[in-house]
């Protein structure tokens, strides 16, 4: 367990290295999300298999997502643009970074009972009992949070269909 | 200890995307540096949530997120209104306002 946890380690620290070298856009984000990753493995290990999925799901998908949207709509893509990204070479990194996290993922599933669903399920209810009761104020914030940050994308947003201003 | 050294790992994260904040000039690849400090205090949290045995760590990294979310979504419109103005993504060239 403590080797999985270095391993994992020392792939989001590899990952993010790259992701903050690197020169091209797309290829940091490919980095970036197996950092994610491996961060979710990370907290996984450390018993917060809630904050793992979530990892995953939120930041891993839908946020990268978005800045993957972003990277596609700032340059138009040339087709050779795209062939010179599809090349083998730019893929040997994040795939070698991410068949060992899965590696460790299969021996994790491998290895059987390792901290059961059973006690899982207790954590969870405290976390929910916690994010109800003393921290009612916190989301009550992330709600007040939230509802200006729909409105500025939106209004950020709208304007672009505009005929765009030169400098 | 593998909480010590998650701890010892956010510190790395944290410096990381601390450096490249400071150094890259391009204004994505600066949102992608905040991104990974958001990381590295989440897993900070997460870490002191596990060593103390409380589940107060995992209810911050939830508003970490919710943060995340928000911040992402308002500060991409805004990469995408500088780039349509400006044609470029330097964050030097954005130096209109003067004071």
């Amino acid at each position: 367990m403590e080797v999985l946890f270095y391993i994992a380690a020392a792939v989001t620290f590899l990952a993010t290295l790259r992701v903050i070298t690197h020169v091209h856009p797309v290829h940091a984000l490919l980095y970036l999300v197996v950092a994610l990753i491996a961060l979710a493995l990370i907290f996984y290990l450390l018993g917060a298999q809630f904050a793992a999925a979530l990892e995953i799901i939120i930041y891993g998908g839908a946020i990268m997502v978005l800045f993957i949207f972003v990277v596609m709509l700032l340059g138009p893509l040339a087709v050779e643009q795209e062939k010179s990204w599809l090349t083998p070479g730019t893929w040997v990194g994040p795939s070698v970074l991410a068949l060992v996290l899965l590696g460790e993922v299969g021996y994790l599933i491998a290895a059987g009972d390792y901290l059961p669903i059973s006690g899982m399920e207790t954590r969870q209810k405290g976390v929910s009992i916690v994010l109800y009761g003393p921290y009612i104020i916190g989301v009550e914030l992330a709600s007040m949070l939230l509802l200006p940050g729909l409105i500025g994308a939106y209004h950020l947003g709208r304007r672009l269909s505009k005929e765009p201003r030169s400098c | 200890m593998l909480t010590t050294h998650a701890l010892m790992l956010a510190i790395l994260l944290f410096g990381l995307g601390l450096v490249g904040l400071l150094s890259r000039r391009n204004i994505l690849y600066m949102l992608l540096s905040l991104e990974i400090m958001l990381n590295a205090a989440s897993l900070a949290f997460i870490a002191g949530g596990a060593r103390w045995g409380q589940v107060d760590g995992e209810v911050m990294f939830l508003f970490i997120l919710t943060l995340a979310a928000a911040e992402v979504s308002v500060a991409l419109g805004i990469v995408l209104q500088l780039s349509y103005r400006f044609h470029t993504l330097d964050a030097d060239a954005f130096s209109e306002m003067k004071g």
